[in-house]
C-alpha cells in the first residue's frame, strides 16, 4: 500500500506557514464533494447538455497531409434540406501573427486561428478546412459530404529529422529560423533553436574518464483522455455568446474564442462543463470558435462533439522525437560534462515543448559543463498541444537512458550515481534559478529504503530506476468564500476540477475556518461568476487557486474575530478564533463563545453578509522530483513486455488530500508505461495517420499493469500556506526511462526507440 | 432516410418507449432520446467501454448495440445501479478508495463492475483486472479501480452471508 514517509523533526527545513503540526482535514482523505453526482453518471459533461432547437454542427477535414486549397463550394451542401450553416475560413478574421499567453504557454493567434480552420492551405491529415450545422447528424454528415474541396496535394514531411533535412518540403514560406546567429536567406521546417551551455564543454569532456553516447527516439503520443472534445454555443442576436465545453479552462476559451473571431470578452460567457480528462490536451481552442461562427450565422445553439478519429487527427498530440545525449564522468560516477540535442516536432505550427524540455534535460543534475541545444520542427502532423510536464519525458527518456549505461559501465549503484550528482538546496539548476526547499535526495533515499529496490529478480526480468523534475507554476487566479447564514461555507473557483481539485478547495477552507470539509461546498464557476483564473494546467490549481482560497477564508476569519469582538463587546486583539469558534481571550470577561453559525446568523448586526474574494499572481511553486522503480519481464518467444512492478516516489510538498497525490502518480505513470511500450501515432506513406483509434493507437488497459506504489516524500514548500506544490506532471517524466532500463536489464540491451513494441524487443533479441 | 421506428424496452427497471431510426444506436437512443447521458461515448467502437450498459444480463458496449435490438429487452445503465438514494456498494467503494479522477470512464467501469460481481462475486485481482480490460481509464492507471472493485465484492459476499 502507499504511504507518507514520516521525516524527523530535524530535517524538516522551513514549515509551511499555517502548518502546526495539528492539521485537521489537510493531509486526511475525505470523499470528494462532486463524488456522488460522478459515480451516479449525473455529472453534465461537454456532450452531455442538450438546448431547445439545437443544431448538429460537424467538420469536413484535409485527406492530404499537405495541400494547397485551390476552391471550396459549399452551395450543394447549402441548398440541402436541413443545413442553417457553412463556414470556412472565409467566415473568420485573418488574423497578423501575434504571440498570446493564455493557454498553457504562448500561442501565436494566426496560427492558432489557421489551426482552428485551415486558409489556403491543409498542414495535416484531419486539418479542419469547412464545417456545418444541420438539423441531425445524418444531414450534417450529408452536407459535408456536399461540400467540394479542390486541392492541389503537396509532398509533405512527417519524420522530425527529415523536415529539418535541406530540400525538404516547407510549411510555411514566412517560416525564418530563430534563435540563429544571423537570420537565415531562406525559410525552413526548424522554427526556433534554443540553447542552454555552462562552463567549457570541450574541456568537460576532455577531462572525463569514462564517456556514454547515445542516439535516442520517441513517438508522437496523445494525451488520450477518454471524453473527446465537445462544446455547445450560442450567438444571440445581441450578439451575447454563450459558449458551454469541457476544457481545462473557461477564462483560455472565453480568450481564444474572442481573439479567433475578434468579439469582446466581456461578450462571451463560457460555463465549464465536467472534463473527461485533458492532461494539457483541453489547453487550447478546436471547436468552440467554429461553433460560435456557425450559431453567429443561423441564429440557433449549435453543439458539436469530435469523433475518437478525428480526436487523433486534429488535437493533441505531444512530439516525435529524437534525443541525443553524450555524458562525461570521471571514475568515481561525477558527471562532469554533458551534451544533449533535442529535436521536437512541433506539429503543423511553431510551439512544440522542445524549450521545456531543454530546461527539464538536466535539471535534477548538478553538472558544470553542458550544451543543451533544442529543435522546434514543424511537420505535416496536427499541432502538438501539452502533453503533462510538456517535451519533459522525452528529454529524460534520453538522458536516463545514458546515466543508466553510466552506471553500468561504472559498476555504480544507480542511486548513488544520481546522489553524487543530484541537485540540492542551493544548487544553481541548469535552466537558472537556485533550488531551495527540494526533497529530490530524500525522494532517492525513499526508493533505496523501499522493499521493492532489494526484491530479487527472476529469469527474464530487468529493473529500472530512473528519475524526473518538472517545475510546477503558480499565477493568476481568483477564488471567493461566502459563509452562508447557517455557517456553512461554498468556496468559488475558476477552475475546471480535473482531479479532485474541488476536494482540495474545500479542505483548504474547511481547514482555516475550522469547519467539517462537508460544510463547504466548491463550486467551478463560469466566467461572468468569478474573476479571472489561470487554466487547469502546469500543476497549479492546488497551489495557486488553493492559496487564493486559503487567504479568502483567512480574510473571513480576520472578519469573524472583528464582529465576534463587537457582539462581545471587546477589543479584536482580545478574540481568537479556533476550530470554528469565537473565544475571548480575556477568561475574567466570562464572554460566552461564539461559533461560525452564531455568528453567520447575527451577521445583519456586524456588517451584513460575510464573503471574501481573492485575486492573485501566485508566486513560489516548488518544483518537484519523481524517482521511479520498474521491473519488467520479457517473454524472449514473443518480445512482450510486462510489467511486473512499479515504485514511484515523489517530492510532493504537502499532500492536501493524499489519496488524489496518490492518483496523479499512479495515472501519471500508467501513461508513461504506455509511451514506453504501445502508444505511436503511425502514418502511412500518404501521410494519414493508420491508428486513429483505441482499438489500434493501445493506451494500457488494467490487465497490462500491476498495482502502483505511490510513496509521498513530504518536503513542505514554505511559499504555500500548507506546503504544497503541483503534483500532477512530474510523474510522467521517469516511466520511459524507468521502463527501458528494465528492458536493458532484461535482456542485456539497450533499446532506444520508443515505443518498445515487440516486434522492436524480438529484433533485439535475435540479434543476438 | 429510413423512417423512425418504435421501441419498446425496460430501462432501469422501467418500462420505455422512444422512435429509433435503423441506424441508431442503443447508446444515442439512451442519451439522445431517453435522456441517460450517464453512458458516455469515448471512442464509438467498442474500445473504451465508457457506454458499458448491461443488456439482458450480459455486458456490452451500447455504442455497438442498435437502438432497434433493445425492443423487448432490459438495459441497465449506470442510472440504475444505485438503488433510489442509496448508492450500490461498488459506488460508495470508488468514492472511498478515491477510484476516479475526472470521472468519464466511471459509469462504464462501475456497471462492467457490477457484471463482474454479478457474475463472479469472488474474482482475483487478475481477473477483474481481465474483465475490466474493456474498459479504458487514462487518469487513475487503474490501482485505485481495482481495489475498490476487491473490496465492494468482499462487502457485497458479506452482505450474501
Amino acid at each position: 500500500m502507499s504511504d507518507v514517509l514520516e521525516r524527523p523533526e530535524s530535517a524538516i527545513r522551513v514549515a509551511a506557514p499555517l502548518d502546526d503540526g495539528h492539521l485537521k482535514v489537510v493531509g486526511t482523505r475525505p470523499i470528494r464533494p462532486d463524488g456522488a453526482e460522478k459515480v451516479t453518471g449525473k455529472a453534465l459533461y461537454g456532450a452531455d447538455l442538450a438546448m431547445p432547437g439545437m443544431l448538429v454542427g460537424k467538420i469536413k477535414r484535409s485527406p492530404h497531409a499537405h495541400a494547397r486549397i485551390v476552391s471550396i463550394d459549399t452551395r450543394k451542401a447549402r441548398a440541402l434540406a436541413g443545413v442553417k450553416a457553412i463556414v470556412t475560413a472565409a467566415d473568420f478574421p485573418d488574423l497578423a501573427s501575434e504571440e498570446y499567453e493564455a493557454g498553457e504557454s504562448a500561442s501565436n493567434l494566426r496560427d492558432l486561428s489557421l489551426n482552428v480552420m485551415a486558409r489556403h492551405k491543409a498542414l495535416y491529415d484531419g486539418h479542419a478546412v469547412a464545417a456545418v450545422a444541420a438539423t441531425s447528424s445524418d444531414i450534417a454528415d450529408e452536407a459535408l459530404a456536399l461540400i467540394v474541396v479542390e486541392y492541389e496535394a503537396l509532398p509533405h514531411v512527417i519524420d522530425v529529422e527529415a523536415a529539418m533535412a535541406d530540400g525538404a518540403p516547407v510549411l510555411h514560406a514566412h517560416l525564418f529560423t530563430e534563435g540563429l546567429a544571423a537570420r537565415p536567406d531562406k525559410p525552413s521546417n526548424i522554427a526556433k533553436r534554443n540553447e542552454l551551455t555552462r562552463g567549457d564543454l570541450a574541456a568537460g569532456f576532455a577531462g572525463a574518464e569514462v564517456i556514454i553516447e547515445g542516439r535516442y527516439t520517441t513517438a508522437a503520443v496523445h494525451q488520450g483522455y477518454i471524453e473527446p472534445h465537445a462544446c455547445v454555443a450560442n450567438f444571440g442576436a445581441d450578439g451575447q455568446c454563450q459558449v458551454w465545453s469541457s476544457s481545462q479552462g473557461q477564462f483560455m476559451i472565453r480568450t481564444y474564442c474572442a481573439k479567433v473571431l475578434d468579439l469582446e470578452a466581456s461578450d462571451i460567457r463560457v460555463t465549464p462543463a465536467e472534463i473527461g480528462g485533458g492532461f494539457g490536451g483541453k489547453t487550447t481552442v478546436y471547436l468552440e470558435p467554429v461553433a460560435l461562427a456557425l450559431s453567429r450565422q443561423c441564429g440557433a445553439p449549435v453543439k458539436m462533439v469530435m469523433t475518437r478519429d478525428e480526436v487523433f487527427r486534429a488535437t493533441g498530440p505531444t512530439s516525435g522525437a529524437v534525443i541525443e545525449v553524450k555524458l562525461g564522468a570521471m571514475a568515481d560516477g561525477t558527471i562532469v560534462a554533458a551534451d544533449v540535442v533535442l529535436k521536437y516536432q512541433a506539429g503543423a505550427f511553431p510551439g512544440s515543448p522542445v524549450g521545456a524540455g531543454s530546461m527539464t534535460a538536466l535539471a535534477c543534475y548538478d553538472v558544470p559543463n553542458f550544451s543543451i541545444v533544442g529543435y522546434d520542427v514543424v511537420t505535416n502532423t496536427p499541432k502538438v498541444a501539452a502533453y503533462r510536464a510538456p517535451g519533459a519525458p522525452i528529454s529524460a527518456f534520453g538522458v536516463e537512458s545514458a546515466v543508466d549505461d553510466l552506471a553500468l559501465k561504472l559498476g555504480m549503484d544507480p542511486i548513488a550515481l544520481r546522489e553524487k550528482n543530484a541537485v540540492r538546496d542551493g544548487t544553481k539548476a541548469s535552466y537558472g534559478p537556485t533550488f531551495r526547499n527540494i526533497g529530490y535526495v530524500e525522494t532517492l533515499q525513499a526508493i533505496r529504503e523501499h522493499p521493492h529496490y532489494s526484491a530479487p529478480l527472476g529469469p527474464n526480468q530487468g529493473r529500472g530506476l530512473a528519475v524526473g523534475f518538472w517545475f510546477n507554476v503558480g499565477g493568476e487566479s481568483t477564488a471567493a468564500v461566502n459563509i452562508g447564514e447557517d455557517g456553512s461555507a461554498v468556496v468559488i473557483s475558476g477552475n475546471p476540477d480535473i482531479g479532485g481539485s474541488r476536494a482540495s478547495m474545500a479542505m483548504m477552507a474547511a481547514e482555516v475556518l475550522g469547519l467539517p470539509v462537508e460544510k463547504v461546498r466548491p463550486i467551478v464557476a463560469d466566467t461572468a461568476s468569478i474573476g479571472f483564473s489561470m487554466l487547469t494546467g502546469g500543476s497549479r490549481t492546488t497551489f495557486a487557486t488553493g492559496m487564493a482560497v486559503t487567504q479568502a477564508a483567512q480574510k473571513i476569519v480576520e472578519d469573524l474575530k472583528r464582529r465576534a469582538a463587537l457582539l462581545m463587546d471587546v477589543s479584536v486583539d482580545q478574540v481568537d478564533y479556533v476550530n470554528g469558534v469565537a473565544v475571548c481571550l480575556d477568561a475574567s470577561k466570562g464572554k460566552a463563545d461564539l461559533t461560525i453559525a452564531e455568528l453567520a446568523a447575527k451577521a445583519a448586526q456586524t456588517g451584513g453578509p460575510i464573503g471574501a474574494q481573492v485575486s492573485l499572481n501566485a508566486q513560489g511553486a516548488g518544483p518537484g522530483f519523481g524517482v521511479h522503480l520498474c521491473d519488467v519481464e520479457v517473454d524472449p518467444e514473443t518480445g512482450h513486455v510486462t510489467v511486473l512492478r512499479y515504485t514511484a516516489a515523489q517530492d510532493v510538498g504537502k499532500a492536501i488530500h493524499p489519496a488524489y497525490v496518490e492518483g496523479q502518480i499512479q495515472g501519471g505513470v500508467a501513461q508513461g508505461v504506455g509511451w514506453a511500450l504501445n502508444e505511436e501515432y503511425v502514418f502511412d506513406r500518404t501521410g494519414h495517420m493508420e491508428n486513429a483509434g483505441f482499438l489500434d493507437y493501445r493506451v494500457p488497459v488494467a490487465s497490462d499493469l500491476p498495482m502502483i506504489d505511490a510513496i509521498m516524500v513530504e518536503v513542505a514548500n514554505p511559499r504555500h500556506p500548507f506546503g504544497a506544490k503541483g503534483v500532477g506532471e512530474v510523474p510522467i517524466v521517469p516511466p520511459l526511462a524507468a521502463v527501458a532500463n528494465a528492458v536493458r536489464g532484461a535482456i542485456g540491451k539497450r533499446m532506444t526507440d520508443l515505443p518498445l513494441s515487440p516486434p522492436k524487443i524480438r529484433a533485439a533479441v535475435d540479434a543476438g | 432516410m429510413s423512417k423512425r421506428q418504435h421501441i419498446s424496452a425496460v430501462v432501469n427497471g422501467d418500462p420505455v418507449e422512444f422512435l429509433s431510426a435503423p441506424g441508431t444506436t442503443l447508446l444515442d437512443a439512451l442519451r439522445d432520446e431517453l435522456g441517460l447521458t450517464g453512458s458516455k461515448e469515448g471512442c464509438g467502437s467498442g474500445d473504451c467501454g465508457a457506454c458499458s450498459v448491461i443488456l439482458d444480463g450480459r455486458l456490452v458496449c451500447s455504442c455497438l448495440v442498435l437502438a432497434v435490438e433493445a425492443e423487448g429487452r432490459r438495459v441497465e445503465t449506470i442510472e440504475g445501479l444505485a438503488d433510489g438514494g442509496t448508492l450500490h456498494p461498488l459506488q460508495q467503494k470508488f468514492l472511498e478508495h478515491a477510484a476516479l479522477q475526472c470521472g468519464f470512464c466511471t459509469p462504464g467501469i462501475l456497471v462492467a463492475a457490477k457484471a463482474l460481481l454479478d457474475a463472479n462475486p469472488d474474482p482475483t485481482e487478475s481477473e477483474a483486472r481481465y474483465w475490466l480490460a474493456g474498459n479504458l481509464c487514462r487518469c487513475t492507471g487503474y490501482d485505485k479501480i481495482i481495489r475498490a472493485v476487491m473490496d465492494a465484492a468482499a462487502e457485497l459476499r458479506q452482505v450474501r452471508v
